[in-house]
């Protein structure tokens, strides 16, 4: 198990190194980021002065690895639009969407989680054909859509909920819906595919010859085994949610990471985005690092491979 | 039982070809999507036909016409005007061209991509597949929206840009999907025996490799290319896709937030066209993977 553990440890730090050098480069896609921060039609001796300050002029590599040390300390860089420490504006930011993000996923796996498992129970149903449907749609539906929609039924035809901001508990039920709705199909799918699995194996015929009662058999035997990989999607979609917000809260206008990701995009304020790109990533990847240690501590037949 | 009871041969004996067209045939999923995806292609082939007017040209005396069930609507604007007075009905058709095109672009460069690597990984095993796998796990974790949005902000918005940024982003599915189909192949005989006879290493993966795993790859190719859609949809309504005034459905959606509330079809008809376009890609490639997989058989 240590073994595994470091193994994956080393490769989730590969990764987030290679994904720091590519946001990283993404400041020079443009070309020179000095004339895009001085703008357009800058004296040559502004574009210098600008290089100068954000040290545009050292080499690259030293670049690269002042902005990487710095961002491993907390220190991301300085928001040219907004003027202050992309730090404290990230950590001003990043509540709301971690709240919302927490909420979707709960919301997604209360329903589909259920779902799922009736579905597996009772195959060709109506019951699993109602999941099959939900499923289908929320996976062809895009969330900017859905959202738009229900703000025309639940805000503007039926008053019951705010349109925009992020004042009241209220204001979030709408966000959480639309990003859960997006979490649900892979969950649903996963729990309705394991469980069926499960409940064709051995040892629920065992458990069920011995006379075990249905219930006892079905989440005390079935459900069990059958949730361990929908554990680690939860977690993994956690991490998608996050790209989810930004189109979420631009259109509820909830000030959190999301929105300021669009905001700093369309203000051209790179070291904002990059930081964004970054943590972004980086939550992924701890995520996903966390979710392989959980697989592997309770299925030992993962820490070999 | 008779002698003459044995049906003839032809009837007894289908090719595998025709026995996977019956079963296609007979899959709901798949008529039913493949109606969809061709009646839009169609209608998006026909658009300079079918559309009586310019989807460019504006008429401000004619702004935000309703569609033709409403009561103020006329048949010369069969879906009515947007915001700007333009017919929605040569918009619609012209989007679908956009859409599908987005799709398609997109499938072509990730699909080469994703293809060469997981095929690679899956043959050669070892280092390449270490390096192959490492890359899959960077590609996930690069947050794609947030990604493709900062590409288009600073390189700008366009249909080739969109279909490049969304080509290089979105091979990972084909990559995970080519290496374990080519994994479960390689350890098979007929490899082993075209091995053993000495074929080149290009002439296995073209003939004995690649028949083999192009199922799972025109899987994978349809919900990429609706993939695909959805996110060229979110970008440009975000503003940061394809630009105006060209008319994307994920850019009219946007324009028409700003009518949303006297106005809701302008959302709702280029909303409904996506979902079913998308839908129809995903039931088309649901059927396929269930009809051609050897447990549906």
């Amino acid at each position: 198990m240590l073994i595994y553990s470091f193994k994956r440890f080393g490769l989730a730090l590969l990764v987030a190194l290679v994904v720091s050098v590519l946001s990283f480069l993404l400041l020079f896609l443009s070309g020179d980021p000095a004339v895009a921060i001085a703008g357009e039609d800058a004296s040559e001796q502004d574009i210098q002065a600008v290089r100068e300050f954000y040290g545009f002029d050292r080499p690259f590599l030293v670049q690269y690895v002042d902005w990487l040390s710095g961002f491993i300390s907390g220190d991301f860089g300085y928001s040219y639009y907004f003027n202050i420490p992309v730090a404290d504006l990230i950590l001003d930011r990043i509540g709301v969407t971690l709240q919302l993000g927490l909420a979707a996923v709960i919301l997604a796996t209360v329903v589909a989680v259920p779902l799922g498992v009736a579905a597996a129970i009772r195959p060709n149903t109506l019951i699993d054909r109602f999941a099959l449907f939900l499923s289908v749609f929320g996976q062809a539906m895009p969330s900017f859509w859905f959202a738009l929609v229900l703000i025309v039924v639940f805000s503007v035809n039926l008053r019951w909920l705010p349109t925009s901001g992020a004042e009241t508990w209220q204001h979030f039920i709408l966000p959480t819906v639309v990003i859960a709705y997006f979490a649900m199909p892979a969950i649903m799918r996963l729990t309705r595919g394991g469980m069926m699995e499960v409940l064709s194996a051995d040892y629920i015929r065992t458990a069920r010859a011995k006379g075990l009662q249905p219930s006892r058999v079905l989440f005390k035997h079935a459900l069990r085994n059958a949730i361990i990989p929908v554990v680690s999607l939860a977690a993994v979609q956690f991490g998608f949610m996050l790209s989810g917000s930004i189109v979420v809260e631009t259109i509820f206008a909830i000030n959190g990471a999301g929105h300021l990701a669009w905001e700093s995009i369309n203000r051209n304020d790179l070291a904002t985005v990059q930081a964004l790109i970054l943590l972004f990533a980086m939550i992924y990847v701890v995520i996903n690092f966390l979710a392989d240690l959980f697989n592997a501590w309770l299925d030992p037949r993962v820490r070999v491979a | 039982m008779a002698v003459t009871d044995i049906p003839s041969r032809q009837d007894a004996d289908p090719t595998p070809g025709q026995i996977l067209v019956r079963r296609a045939l007979g899959h709901r999923g798949i008529t039913i999507g493949a109606t969809l995806v061709l009646a839009i292609t169609v209608l998006a082939v026909l658009a300079p036909v079918l559309a009586a007017h310019d989807p460019y040209q504006q008429d401000l005396f004619n702004r935000l016409q309703p569609p033709v069930w409403h009561a103020q609507g006329d048949w010369g604007h069969l879906l009515g005007t947007d915001h700007l007075g333009r017919d929605y009905f040569a918009r619609m058709l012209y989007g679908a061209q956009i859409s599908l095109m987005i799709g398609f672009g997109t499938v072509l460069i990730a699909g080469a991509i994703g293809t060469v690597l997981g095929v690679a990984a899956g043959y050669f095993g070892g280092r390449v597949d270490m390096v192959v796998t490492f890359l899959i796990s960077v590609r996930l974790s690069t947050p794609i929206v947030l990604v493709s949005l900062a590409v288009v902000a600073i390189v700008g918005g366009s249909l080739q840009v969109v279909v490049i940024v969304l080509g290089l982003l979105l091979w990972d599915r084909f990559a995970v999907v080519m290496r374990s189909s080519t994994m479960q192949v390689r350890g098979l005989d007929y490899v082993t025996a075209a091995q053993a006879v000495g074929c080149s290493t290009t002439r296995i993966l073209v003939t004995e490799i690649m028949p083999n795993v192009v199922n799972n790859l025109i899987v994978v190719t349809t919900l990429e290319v609706a993939h695909a859609i959805l996110l060229e949809a979110v970008l440009s309504f975000l503003g940061l896709g394809v630009q105006p005034p060209t008319p994307s459905w994920g850019l009219m959606i946007s324009e028409g937030r700003e009518s949303l509330l006297f106005d809701p079809w302008l959302i709702t008809i280029p909303g409904v066209a996506l979902v079913t376009l998308v839908l129809a890609i995903n039931l088309l490639g649901d059927g396929i993977r269930d009809v051609t997989s050897p447990e549906g058989r």
